[in-house]
């Protein structure tokens, strides 16, 4: 039977078939729907970590301990969980051990655009690169098999075009595999230099070893044509834009990124009038096949940026123009109607305090309106940004750092140790929407519910802040503007460390009916236009509420100095 | 081989009428493959989601140039992808207004005159008031599926098959209204 798959559905499909039992992830776009489609199949033990070297050391003991176990991230996800992969390659493993990455080129959803092949390079870490649904499947089960030959974690490449497409695949049934008994091995699995010494040359040896025998392997293929002398040698997505766009041309399709199939290739290039390298980011094969004495072209054509696709293809071998987007007014994301964030930040940018942000939905704060946000560099950052103004300026930087709860949680925390120790006395923001919120309302330690939204134990930020050492912790609704402020202003002008909690459920989690505000003899004074609310629109005759969209938050309510706008409560 | 392009504002469905087509292709017996984005973007900004469905499909992406149809949810999301449009294309668009962010502030001024421009410029422009047929079937965020109607009409697909896809797409509860909006999009177009 035939189904149509989004491919990160399709890879948590592939993880039960290959009989997978333990699966730890951090949600991050695109990888989320990998983790939340193994959560409905009962026979695999999954769960939110707090963040991704926590699950890749999940599933590294799973693994040692004898089952299948699998790991998923994004891409940046992967710097996290680097520390913990470096040194699996060399312990090797017992079960099966997969990790998936996703990267995201064109940066749909990222902080950055990295290339995250050069992980499997680095950490001697063989790495798959499928082109679609059934691909990710199938690579999954072809990954766990590598992992038990090879003795090595297998790592799984997606890209945001593989992961959020559709296609269809063909189902199987779960193979059940026993647990491999776990025998204690110290040479193998406790890693100091004298046994690291011993395992790195395993790892080396082990590299060799695949390097040659990828070349056998199906999943790398030549794809021969009569109709024309020119080879293109590709893999993931980008092979699909080229059988798209150059039907004629000869194709060298890798299924194996690393180790690449170097002498398949060599044959391959020799049977060809010329070769082409089209790879998205880096040159990451091209670079390999240079070296190797194989001469290509690839990033002279194409750039180093973003996505390639079928038209970029066209117009480099076919002379074919790219049809050009009309300028127009741009429509960025924005915060929701009734987002909890918005009154914090209304708040900050009136106070014109420097904002250290952090990454998720409150990204979005530094966009105007609110354009409350001065730097976003990565999860758990504006913390320990936030530390070093304060330790760069003596103090005396009028500075906030600003995070989520799932975000805190996933790497704040040793942040704000680290500001207590150090004394810093910075100001943090929790903005407790009791969820993870951009990537798609996925539970995490603080809201009392695992992957599968059964009951679970709660970490208490509050308690958990306090337990840091922060001695003013504080909770406000973060819908009450004027005590948000209260509670800032204090706080920054404290020389302790201390930590305010702006709690309220993101907008999106109750769509119960609610009050909505109205509004009465508009004055147009614009104050209500502070806060970027999509509700709110401006007209000829004053503003006017959509009442579709508005959630009766009542922050608006707050800001008209007129008392214009009010809640409804008669209204449903 | 067709390739349809779906765009709107996030929140408007635009991944469900995407899903719906998909499950289309696959009653039909065709391959099909769909390409959508998440996170960030579906934040009240511009989405758009892939369509292609014939005998054997590559990419998950049109390309520039390379749609047969555009559904526009919104007018200004028409102007934004109608260079995905091949020449002799299908454009679609739901005569409808949302201000992005920027002209809600008066940052950018929301352009005018873009409905009379598409006619001029496509000759196989259609603008349809979604909107007021979904209300009409019993609630406005049947949006999407009034414009699948729509597109059902235009393309000659398979009426029936179409509803057999919208049912399985859609929660038991909403299936009535769902149908009741398809099939006014569907009347809708002569």
């Amino acid at each position: 039977m035939k189904e149509l798959m989004l491919t990160n559905e399709a890879v948590a499909r592939g993880a039960y078939e290959a009989g997978v039992r333990v699966l730890s992830a951090y949600p991050g776009t695109p990888s989320t729907e990998i983790a939340e489609s193994v959560a409905k199949y009962d026979e695999i033990y999954s769960e939110w970590a707090p963040n991704e070297k926590v699950a890749v050391e999940v599933a590294v003991g799973a693994s040692v301990a004898g089952a299948r176990a699998m790991a998923c991230m994004k891409h940046v996800g992967l710097n996290v969980a680097a520390d913990p992969l470096f040194t699996a390659a060399y312990t090797g493993i017992n079960g099966g051990l997969v990790i998936v990455v996703a990267d995201d080129p064109g940066m749909h959803s990222s902080q950055n655009e990295q290339d995250s092949r050069f992980y499997a390079r680095s950490a001697h870490v063989p790495m798959l690169e499928p082109s679609d649904a059934q691909e990710a499947k199938d690579f999954v089960k072809i990954a766990f098999e590598m992992s038990e030959k090879y003795d090595t974690p297998v790592i799984l490449r997606l890209t945001t075009r593989v992961a959020h497409s559709r296609s269809l695949v063909e189902l199987c049934e779960r193979e059940e595999v026993e647990l491999r008994p776990y025998e204690k091995s110290v040479a193998k699995y406790a890693m100091m230099p004298a046994n690291a010494i011993v395992r790195h040359r395993v790892v080396e040896e082990r590299d060799s070893e695949l390097a040659k025998n990828v070349n056998g392997m199906s999943i790398n293929r030549a794809e021969y044509t009569s109709r024309s002398k020119i080879g293109v040698v590709c893999s993931g997505v980008v092979y699909e834009y080229v059988k798209e766009a150059l039907p004629n041309a000869n194709v060298f399709k890798i299924g194996t990124i690393h180790p690449i199939p170097l002498d398949a290739i060599k044959e391959f290039a020799n049977k060809v009038s010329q070769l082409f390298v089209i790879e998205e980011l880096e040159p990451f094969i091209e670079k390999q096949l240079k070296a190797a004495g194989i001469k290509c072209r690839g990033k002279d054509i194409f750039s180093l940026q973003g996505e390639i696709s079928v038209a970029k293809i066209l117009e480099k071998f076919e002379r074919k123009e790219i049809p050009i987007p009309e300028k127009t007014a741009p429509r960025p994301p924005v915060m929701c109607a009734g987002c909890p964030h918005r009154g914090v930040f209304y708040v900050l940018n009136k106070l014109k305090l420097t904002v250290n942000g952090d990454i998720g939905c409150y990204t979005l704060g530094a966009q105007p309106p609110l354009s409350a946000v001065d730097t976003v560099l990565c999860m758990g950052g504006s913390v320990t940004m936030a530390h070093g103004f304060k330790k760069a300026t003596d103090g005396k930087s009028n500075n906030i750092a600003v995070i989520g709860d799932s975000t805190f949680l996933h790497s704040g925390v040793t942040g704000l140790i680290n500001a207590v120790y150090n004394q810093s006395g910075i100001t943090l923001m929790i903005l407790d929407n009791s969820t993870t919120g951009m990537t798609g309302h996925q539970n995490h330690p603080a809201t009392g519910k695992n992957i599968k939204g059964e009951p679970a134990p709660v970490v208490l930020l509050d308690e958990l802040c306090k337990a840091c050492g922060v001695k003013d912790v504080r909770v406000v609704d973060a819908y009450d503007v004027s005590a948000v402020e209260t509670a800032v202003k204090e706080c920054i002008a404290s020389d302790e460390v201390n930590v305010i909690i702006a709690q309220r459920p993101c907008a999106l989690l109750d769509k119960s009916p609610k009050p909505k505000a109205v509004v009465k003899d508009c004055r147009k004074c614009g104050m209500c236009m502070k806060i970027g609310c999509p509700a709110i629109m401006k007209t000829p005759n004053g503003i006017v509420i959509d009442p579709n969209q508005c959630t009766g938050c009542g922050v608006c309510t707050q800001l008209c100095p007129f008392g214009c706008i009010t809640i409804d409560k008669e209204g449903k | 081989m067709m390739n349809i392009l779906i765009a709107g504002v996030g929140g408007q469905g635009t991944l469900l009428t995407s899903k719906v087509l998909g499950k289309y292709a696959l009653l039909s017996g065709m391959d099909c493959k769909l390409s959508e984005v998440h996170g960030m973007s579906q934040r009240g900004g511009s989405v758009t989601t892939h369509v292609r469905i014939g005998e054997k499909i590559h990419s998950p992406v049109i390309w520039e140039g390379g749609a047969d149809m555009i559904i526009a949810f919104e007018t200004l999301e028409a102007i934004r992808v109608k260079h995905y449009l091949k020449e002799d294309g299908v454009l679609l668009v739901n005569d409808a207004r949302i201000l992005p962010m920027p002209c809600i502030t008066g940052a950018v001024t929301y352009p005018e005159g873009l409905k009379e421009r598409i006619l001029k410029e496509y000759n196989r422009a259609y603008f349809v008031n979604a909107k007021e047929m979904a209300q009409q079937a019993g609630n406005e965020k049947a949006t999407n599926v009034v414009m699948l109607g729509c597109l059902c009409r235009l393309f000659d697909f398979d009426k029936a098959l179409m509803e057999e896809a919208i049912t399985a797409c859609v929660p038991e509860r909403f299936k009535e209204l769902n149908i009741k909006a398809f099939n006014i999009g569907y009347e809708k177009v002569k």
